[in-house]
C-alpha cells in the first residue's frame, strides 16, 4: 500500500513537471464544442502557426461563462470559442471581450438576414448554423410518421409523444429556435405553436446534446436542434435526416478574445486562422459539418450541402432583432420552463384529450363539441404575460434585481405556474366533456 | 443487546493534546476546503436579490411554490423507495458470498461493486439503449408481445436505475458488517437451538446492523443528492435536478438555486443524525477476534442451483448497464435496432493514444483522495465514537454536508477562494492539479466516513481498556489495536471514495486546466459531445470501468487474505 501510494506521488511529480515544461506559445481556449471539432482546428492551427501550440479547455457554455468571470482577476485564458451568441453578449457585458480587427478580409457582413461579426467588434462569427427539425429515419418508418418539415407538423396529433427539444434556459441555441418562432410569428401565435409542440413532446432534455442523442440512437423520433448536430450524424453514419422549417433563421457560432489574454498574440493568430481559408476549409469535415461564411468555399462542399449565401431559403429567413431577444432572454426562458417543462404531464394529458376529441369529430362532427375543443385549444395557448409585459422594466427587474422593490422571481414563477396548471386542467375537462358529447 | 460482552462504561477523561490536535486539524481542513468554498457560493441564498441585503424571504418562497414543495416529496419518496429496493439487490448477495461457502465469492463481490463505477454521460447512454422506451428490452418485447415496459420513466424509472446505481454502498458495508460478527456469537446461539431463517433475523443481521445501516444512510442521502439519474430520465421535479438547473443557467443569478443547496445539506444531515439515533444506546461491538467471521456453510445441490441462479440474475440486472456500455463500445451505430449494426474495434484504437494519461491521471487523483478521505474519516469516526471533545459531531455533520453540495457549487467555490492566491511565479493556486484532488478527496469523504464509522463501532472498546490496562499508551493502542481491526472497514471506504472518485466529473470539470491534467471523467465528457464521439466515449468508459473494478478485485483479495490470516483454519 505504502509503495503504491509513494510511486502515485513520484508519478505525479512528474507529470506536474511535463505539463508546465512546454515552450512559450501556448494559446488557451475555452470552448463547448467537443473533440471531433477541436482536434482538427488545433492540428490546422499549429501547422499553420509554427511555435504556437493550442491548449483547448472543454467546459459547457454555462460553465465556461462563469469559469472566465470568476478567474478575470488573475486570467490565464486568451480565447472564448462556442455556439450560442447570447454567451457572447453575456461575457461582453461584463467587459470581459477584447476589441480586435481580424486581418481576414471581404467576408461577408451577414449571413441570412443576421450580422456575421459583433457590431463593435469584440467577437466574431466563424460558421453559421441554421436550426430545424431532426428525424430518426427507423423511428419514423417503424411509426408509420412522415418526416416533419414546419414547425407546424409539429403540433399534429400523429406526432404526440415522439419529440424532444433542449430547455432554452439550458441551451443557448435551443432559445435561440424559440426566440425566432416567437419573433417569426409573433407573441401570441408564437407561444400557441410552442405550447402545440410543447404537447406533444416527450422529453425536455437538459442539454443541447441531449435532443440529437436521443434521436440518433432512437429513443424519441424527432429533435429541434441546430443543424449541424444532424449534419455530422450524417457523416457518422446514423439514420437521420434533417429539414429548416420556412420561419428559422441562420446565426453564427463565433469566437471572442479574453480582456487581459496572456498570449495575446497568439489570440489574434487564432481568430484570423478559423476566419482564413484554411480555417474555414476544417468545417466541412465530416465530424464538424458546419457552414463557412467565406462563401468561396461552397464549391467544396459535398453534395446537398446547404448553402445560406445562394439557397433562396436562406434569403427568405426572418430577420433576427437581437435588442428585443435580449431584452426578454429571461423572461421567455423561464416562462417556457413553467408553462411547459416544468407543467410536462399536465400540458400533455390535456393535449392528449384534445386529440382524441378531434379525431372523434372527424368521425362525427357536432357543433358544440367544436366549440369546445376551439375551447380547450384556447385555454392551453392562453399566456399570463403580453409582449409589452415581458419586456417591461418591472418584469425584468424581477429577474436580474433592480433598484426599486418588484414582484421576486420566485413569486412570478409560482404564478406564472399556477396559471398554466388551471389552463391546462380546464383545457382538459373541456376536451373530455367534447368527447363525451360526441359519443 | 443482552448478548453483548461488554457494556458501555462512562468514560469522564479530559482531552488529551493529540485529540485537540486532531479535532483542530480536521477542523481547519474542512473549513479551508469544503466550508468556505462552499459558503462563498451559498450564503447567496440569505441575500436579497439586487440589493444583496441578508433576508429569509427566499426560503419563504421555496414553500410557497408549488413546484419545489412536490420536488420535496418526491425526493423524499424516491430515496426512500431506493433504499427499499437497493436492499433486496444487496442482502442476498452478501448474505450468500459471507455466510456461505461460495465458490466466486471474491468474483461476485468485485462484480457486485462495478455498478457504482458509472462513468458519466455514457452510462446513461447505454441505459436507454438497453431499457429505453425503444431500448433491446422494449423493442424485443414490442415485437414477440406488442407491449413496452417504462423502465425508465417517470419517479419509477428514477428509483430503478438508482437502487441499481447505488446497492452496492449497502452490499460493500453489510458484507464488511459480516465478515466482522465473531461465530461464537452465531455458535451460542445455536447452542440455543436457533437455526436458519431466525438466526439471521435475531442475531446475524442485527450484530450487522452498524453495516447496513451505514449502507442505508449513503443510499438515502446519496440518492436525495443526485442529480445525474433524474436528468438522464428528463424527471426535473426533484430537488437536486432543481439546484442543478437553477446553479449552472448562464446570466441566472437566481438565490433560489443556493436556497435548495442549503435545504439538500439539511436533509442530508438530518437522515444522518436519524441513522445515529437509531443505533444510540445500542452496542454492537464484540470482543473475541479468533475466529475470523462467521462460520461458512456447505450448500447441498438444490441450494447451490438456487442461490447461483438468484446471484447470477441479480447480477445479470445490475451488471446490465455496462453490458451495454461493452456493446456500445464496440458499436458502429446503433439506432434504433436491439443490437447494434456492425462492430469495430476502431474506437479503441482512436482512444489509445491519449488513454494512458487520463488513466494515470484518474489513478493518481483517485488513489490520493481516498487516501485522504480514509485518514481524514477514520479520525472523525474515532473523535466521535471514542472521546468526548468538543465539537467532535460538528465535524461528523460538516463532512457529511459534503454529500450535498452540488460539485459545480464546489468547483465555483474554489476558483472564488483560490484563485486570486497565486504561487510566487503567478500560477493561481485554483489550477495546480492538488485542487481536483483535494475537491475530489471532500466530494467522497463521506463513503469513507461512514465505512470507517461502521467498522470502528463493531470494535469492542474493552479491548483498547484491556490494552491500556497492559500498560500500552493511547497512540500504541490505536496503531496495535484499532487500526488493524478496522482494516476491512477502512479498506472499504478506501475503495468507495477511490472508485467513485475515479468517475467523477461536476467539480472536476471547473478545475481542470489543461488537458494534461485531466482524468478520465473528463476525456469522457470531450468525447460524449458528438456523434461520432460516442464510440470512442464509451471505449474510455469501459476502460475507466476496467482499471477501477481490478483496483477493487485487488483490495477484495487484500480482504480475504486477511481474514484466512487471522485464523480460518482451513
Amino acid at each position: 500500500m505504502l509503495k503504491t501510494i509513494a510511486a502515485a506521488m513520484l508519478m505525479s511529480a512528474a507529470v506536474f513537471t511535463v505539463a508546465y515544461a512546454q515552450d512559450g506559445g501556448k494559446v488557451t481556449v475555452i470552448t463547448s464544442f467537443s473533440k471531433d471539432v477541436t482536434d482538427p482546428f488545433k492540428a490546422g492551427f499549429e501547422a499553420a502557426n509554427p511555435g504556437f501550440t493550442l491548449d483547448v479547455q472543454n467546459k459547457s457554455t454555462s460553465a465556461g461563462v462563469k469559469f472566465v468571470d470568476e478567474t478575470k482577476v488573475n486570467n490565464q485564458v486568451d480565447l472564448f470559442w462556442a455556439s450560442a451568441p447570447d454567451a457572447f453578449e453575456n461575457l461582453k457585458g461584463r467587459n470581459l471581450l477584447a476589441k480586435f480587427t481580424p486581418s481576414v478580409t471581404g467576408l461577408p457582413e451577414k449571413v441570412g438576414s443576421y450580422p456575421v461579426n459583433d457590431p463593435q467588434g469584440y467577437y466574431f462569427g466563424f460558421a453559421a448554423s441554421g436550426y430545424g427539425i431532426m428525424s430518426n429515419d427507423r423511428y419514423l418508418e417503424a411509426n408509420n410518421l412522415p418526416q416533419p418539415r414546419e414547425w407546424g407538423d409539429l403540433l399534429k396529433a400523429e406526432y404526440h409523444d415522439h419529440i424532444a427539444i433542449a430547455a432554452p434556459s439550458r441551451s443557448g441555441t435551443t432559445h435561440l429556435t424559440i426566440e425566432t418562432i416567437l419573433q417569426g410569428e409573433g407573441w401570441a401565435k408564437g407561444w400557441a405553436t410552442l405550447t402545440g409542440i410543447g404537447g406533444n413532446l416527450q422529453q425536455v432534455t437538459e442539454r443541447s446534446f441531449g435532443v440529437p442523442d436521443a434521436v440518433n440512437s432512437g429513443q424519441t423520433g424527432i429533435g429541434i436542434v441546430i443543424d449541424f448536430f444532424a449534419f455530422s450524424a450524417q457523416a457518422s453514419g446514423f439514420p437521420v435526416s434533417f429539414s429548416y422549417p420556412s420561419v428559422t433563421t441562420v446565426v453564427p457560432a463565433n469566437v471572442g478574445i479574453i480582456t487581459n489574454a496572456p498570449n495575446q498574440k497568439g489570440a489574434e493568430a487564432f481568430v484570423n486562422y478559423l476566419l482564413s481559408e484554411k480555417g474555414q476549409a476544417v468545417l466541412l469535415e465530416p465530424a464538424i459539418r458546419r457552414l463557412p461564411i467565406n462563401p468561396a468555399l461552397y464549391a467544396k462542399a459535398p453534395e446537398g450541402f446547404p448553402n445560406p449565401f445562394e439557397d433562396p431559403r436562406f434569403q427568405s429567413m426572418i430577420t433576427f432583432d437581437s435588442d428585443i431577444s435580449k431584452k426578454r432572454t429571461d423572461v421567455v426562458d423561464t416562462l417556457f420552463d413553467q408553462l411547459i417543462t416544468f407543467q410536462l404531464d399536465n400540458l400533455r394529458g390535456a393535449t392528449k384529450a384534445i386529440h382524441e376529441a378531434d379525431k372523434a369529430l372527424a368521425a362525427n362532427d357536432q357543433a358544440d363539441a367544436r366549440v369546445l375543443i376551439a375551447e380547450a385549444r384556447q385555454l392551453i395557448s392562453a399566456m399570463p404575460v403580453t409582449a409589452d409585459e415581458a419586456a417591461s422594466d418591472e418584469t425584468r427587474a424581477a429577474f436580474t434585481g433592480g433598484e426599486q422593490k418588484t414582484a421576486r422571481q420566485a413569486e412570478l414563477e409560482q404564478k406564472w405556474a399556477a396559471f398554466a396548471s388551471e389552463k391546462y386542467a380546464a383545457a382538459k375537462a373541456k376536451a373530455e366533456q367534447a368527447l363525451d358529447l360526441i359519443d | 443487546m443482552a448478548f453483548a460482552l461488554s457494556s458501555n462504561p462512562i468514560r469522564r477523561m479530559t482531552a488529551r493534546p493529540g485529540q485537540v490536535l486532531a479535532v483542530t486539524l480536521i477542523a481547519l481542513f474542512l473549513a479551508i476546503f469544503l466550508i468556505i468554498p462552499a459558503g462563498t457560493v451559498i450564503y447567496i441564498a440569505f441575500t436579497e436579490k439586487g440589493t444583496g441585503a441578508l433576508t429569509a424571504v427566499n426560503f419563504i418562497d421555496f414553500f410557497n411554490t408549488d413546484l419545489f414543495r412536490r420536488s420535496f416529496f418526491n425526493s423524499v419518496y424516491v430515496s426512500a423507495m431506493s433504499v427499499v429496493w437497493a436492499t433486496v439487490i444487496a442482502l442476498p448477495l452478501a448474505v450468500l458470498t459471507t455466510r456461505f461457502d461460495f465458490r466466486g465469492s471474491l468474483v461476485i463481490q468485485t462484480l457486485g461493486f462495478v455498478p457504482l463505477i458509472m462513468p458519466p454521460f455514457v452510462g446513461a447512454v447505454a441505459m436507454q439503449l438497453l431499457f429505453g422506451r425503444n431500448g433491446t428490452v422494449n423493442l424485443l418485447l414490442n415485437d414477440w408481445l406488442g407491449i413496452r415496459i417504462p423502465f425508465m420513466e417517470g419517479l419509477n424509472g428514477v428509483i430503478f436505475v438508482q437502487s441499481l446505481h447505488y446497492f452496492p454502498f449497502i452490499l460493500i458495508n453489510l458484507s464488511t458488517s459480516l465478515r466482522n460478527i465473531d461465530r461464537s456469537m452465531e455458535e451460542a446461539a445455536q447452542n440455543l437451538g436457533s437455526s436458519g431463517l431466525r438466526l439471521f433475523r435475531r442475531i446475524v443481521f442485527p450484530l450487522a446492523m452498524p453495516g447496513y445501516l451505514a449502507g442505508a444512510s449513503l443510499v438515502f442521502v446519496k440518492v436525495f443528492d443526485d442529480l445525474a439519474t433524474p436528468l438522464l430520465l428528463n424527471v426535473k421535479d426533484m430537488l437536486a435536478p432543481q439546484a442543478y438547473l437553477r446553479v449552472t443557467s448562464v446570466g441566472l443569478t437566481d438565490p433560489m438555486g443556493y436556497v435548495i443547496s442549503v435545504i439538500l445539506i439539511v436533509v442530508s444531515i438530518f437522515a444522518m443524525w436519524l441513522s445515529a439515533v437509531a443505533m444510540r444506546g445500542k452496542d454492537y461491538s464484540t470482543t473475541q477476534r479468533g475466529g475470523g467471521g462467521l462460520v461458512r456453510r456447505k450448500l447441498g445441490f438444490g441450494e447451490s442451483v438456487i442461490a447461483y441462479g438468484i446471484v447470477g440474475l441479480i447480477l445479470l440486472l445490475v451488471l446490465s448497464p455496462h453490458i451495454g456500455l461493452l456493446l456500445l463500445s464496440f458499436a458502429t451505430v446503433w439506432s434504433f435496432s436491439p443490437l447494434p449494426d456492425a462492430v469495430t474495434v476502431a474506437h479503441y484504437s482512436r482512444v489509445f493514444g491519449e488513454s494512458s494519461i487520463y488513466i494515470k491521471n484518474t489513478l493518481i487523483y483517485a488513489s490520493l483522495a481516498g487516501l485522504i478521505d480514509v485518514v481524514v474519516g477514520g479520525a472523525i469516526a474515532y473523535l466521535v465514537l471514542r472521546t468526548k471533545i468538543i465539537g467532535r459531531r460538528w465535524l461528523d455533520w460538516a463532512a457529511t454536508s459534503a454529500l450535498a453540495i452540488p460539485g459545480v457549487v464546489l468547483g465555483i467555490g474554489y476558483l472564488r477562494t483560490f484563485y486570486g492566491v497565486t504561487l510566487p511565479d503567478g500560477t493561481p493556486l485554483a489550477t495546480l492539479w492538488i485542487m481536483v484532488v483535494l475537491a475530489l478527496a471532500i466530494r467522497r469523504l463521506p463513503y469513507a466516513l461512514r465505512a470507517c464509522y461502521a467498522a470502528l463501532q463493531q470494535v469492542s472498546e474493552s479491548l483498547e481498556e484491556a490494552a491500556e490496562n497492559l500498560g500500552a499508551t493511547k497512540q500504541r493502542t490505536i496503531r496495535r489495536i484499532v487500526l488493524p481491526l478496522m482494516t476491512g472497514g477502512l479498506l472499504a471506504g478506501f475503495v468507495t471514495s477511490f472508485s467513485t472518485a475515479a468517475v467523477e466529473l461536476s467539480a472536476t470539470l471547473m478545475l481542470i486546466q489543461s488537458n494534461s491534467d485531466a482524468p478520465l471523467a473528463y476525456g469522457l465528457y470531450v468525447f460524449m459531445q458528438s456523434p461520432a464521439g460516442r464510440g470512442p466515449g464509451a471505449a474510455l468508459g469501459v476502460i475507466a470501468v476496467v482499471m477501477v473494478a481490478l483496483c477493487t478485485l485487488l483490495s477484495h483479495y487484500v480482504i480475504e487474505r486477511r481474514q484466512k490470516a487471522l485464523g480460518m483454519a482451513k
